[in-house]
């Protein structure tokens, strides 16, 4: 036979073309449900890693279900809205804040209410924009709804040993203690170069090397958390 | 021609020239330090010891299927398309590592992220197909692939150990410098972090290779 005619060519590539096609999307069908659960397991231990639960894989599912008592949605003017067959979890935070054809009163802001025997924690999920990719998070509140007493952030393609220290306990520590509200007025959390003064209660101490993505970070949850501002105040007043 | 096919047949599974297939790529014939292929993603992910690694295997296993299924069918590629077949086999072969990784190893695949899909351009693969998979029988094909990725990854882990070292101060993600170096006024380089530090890395290994190495060195 020989391999070189025009032909043949045609023949080869259209087969190795149909072969490999199929073998692709066989593999991607059957292997799409452990995926997305994959996905979906890691978002709860996102979640409760913010209020400082490690969570393996297989207890994820569970410890979620137990301390996570409420979910909420809010518009974009932070009022509480119902959503039919839409849940705080179905909302995907990154997917939503790269999708430019939705308009903002189209976006929903989810809000997770935790509760151990300690009491009540607020979780707002975020996500933003680092230097290579999008970055997301989330930052949990103490029942003032003002003193963030955890978080946890994520990047897709941060650079390692700079920008990808983002996700490290060290610097998502750093935030325990905070606050976003200075009297009655929003001022959120600044990330910032060293030489200023940490100690102050809206200041964070950036990544050196990782200055775009740590500046990431303090835009995301200033324009997240502002969405959130309404609420807080309207509800933290309620319980006072 | 009958009488090579049987002197073939009877050749051991690990003789001489099939161990060189093996051994040769780590030293005399490395893919990076000689053959200097490859080189994009040593200076890419070499940051961490724990990711050369995880690439690295990653490249051993497309690297493995992809010499095994073209030497399967060297006779049935036309020579005119043969790059691209090749690079669809390849192609499909990582994305088919990538969505493994994802769905039962999903913390791994969550570290590599792009580089996975980078394997597609990795020079190293490609070049050994087009070198000896089409050209040999799938079991030297197989051993050639062994050997081309150790080759590799042993590079790439050395590579990974000095930058991890000097410039985060762990290894696999522990802290090994201890603290009371930091103390008196010890700092991390943060050059080695950068890209520009890897390729002095692979040079200072070429350097020393071909010192130690007789057979590397130039008569001119």
């Amino acid at each position: 036979m020989d391999v070189n005619k025009n032909s043949y060519i045609f023949g080869f590539s259209a087969l190795l073309v149909i072969v490999v096609a199929a073998v692709l999307s066989f593999a991607a069908e059957s292997l799409k449900p452990m995926q997305t659960e994959n996905v979906r397991i890691e978002k709860m231990q996102n979640i409760l890693t913010s209020v400082g639960i490690s969570a393996t894989p297989a207890e994820a599912g569970e410890l979620f279900d137990q301390y996570i008592i409420d979910q909420k949605l809010l518009s974009n003017k932070g009022a509480v809205v119902d959503k039919d067959g839409l849940t705080a979890f179905d909302i995907d935070a990154v997917k939503q804040y790269k999708d430019k054809n939705l308009s903002p009163e189209e976006k929903f802001y989810p809000l997770f209410t935790f509760q151990n025997e300690e009491g009540k924690k607020y979780i707002v999920p975020m996500a933003g924009k680092g230097l290579w990719g999008p970055i997301w998070g989330y930052v949990a509140f103490a029942e003032d709804m003002n003193t963030i007493v955890g978080s946890t952030f994520d990047h897709k393609s941060e650079t390692p040993g700079l920008g990808a220290e983002i996700k490290e306990d060290f610097f998502t520590q750093k935030f325990i203690g905070k606050t976003i509200f200075e009297g009655n007025e929003f001022v959120s959390v600044e990330i910032v170069k060293g030489g200023q003064p940490w100690d102050s209660p809206h200041k964070v101490d950036g990544i050196s090397g990782g200055t775009i993505t740590s500046v990431g970070v303090g835009e995301m949850m200033e324009r997240t958390l502002g969405v959130y501002v309404p609420y807080f105040k309207n509800t933290s007043k309620a319980s006072l | 021609m009958s009488e090579t096919a049987e002197a073939k047949v009877k050749e051991p599974l690990f003789s001489k020239k099939n161990k060189k297939l093996l051994t040769d790529p780590l030293n005399d014939d490395n893919p990076i330090t000689i053959q200097v292929l490859g080189i994009c993603s040593a200076l890419a992910i070499t940051v961490q010891v724990k990711q050369a690694f995880v690439m690295s295997v990653s490249v051993l296993a497309v690297m493995i299927f992809s010499n095994l299924i073209v030497s399967l069918i060297r006779n049935l590629i036309p020579s005119r398309v043969r790059i691209i077949v090749q690079l669809v086999i390849v192609a499909a072969l990582v994305i088919l590592v990538d969505q493994i990784l994802k769905a039962f190893v999903y913390d791994v695949s969550k570290q590599l992220s792009v580089f996975v899909g980078l394997i597609i351009t990795n020079c190293i693969i490609m070049g050994r197909l087009e070198a000896f998979a089409l050209a040999n029988k799938p079991f030297p094909s197989i051993l050639d692939a062994i050997g081309n990725a150790a080759g590799y990854a042993w590079i790439l882990i050395v590579v990974a150990i000095f930058r991890e070292f000097f410039g985060s101060g762990k290894l696999w993600g522990f802290q090994i410098i201890p603290q009371s170096f930091y103390e008196f006024g010890y700092f991390n380089n943060g050059l080695m972090i950068l890209p520009p530090m890897a390729l002095i890395t692979v040079g200072i290994i070429i350097w020393v290779q071909r010192s130690r190495n007789t057979k590397l060195i130039e008569s001119n």
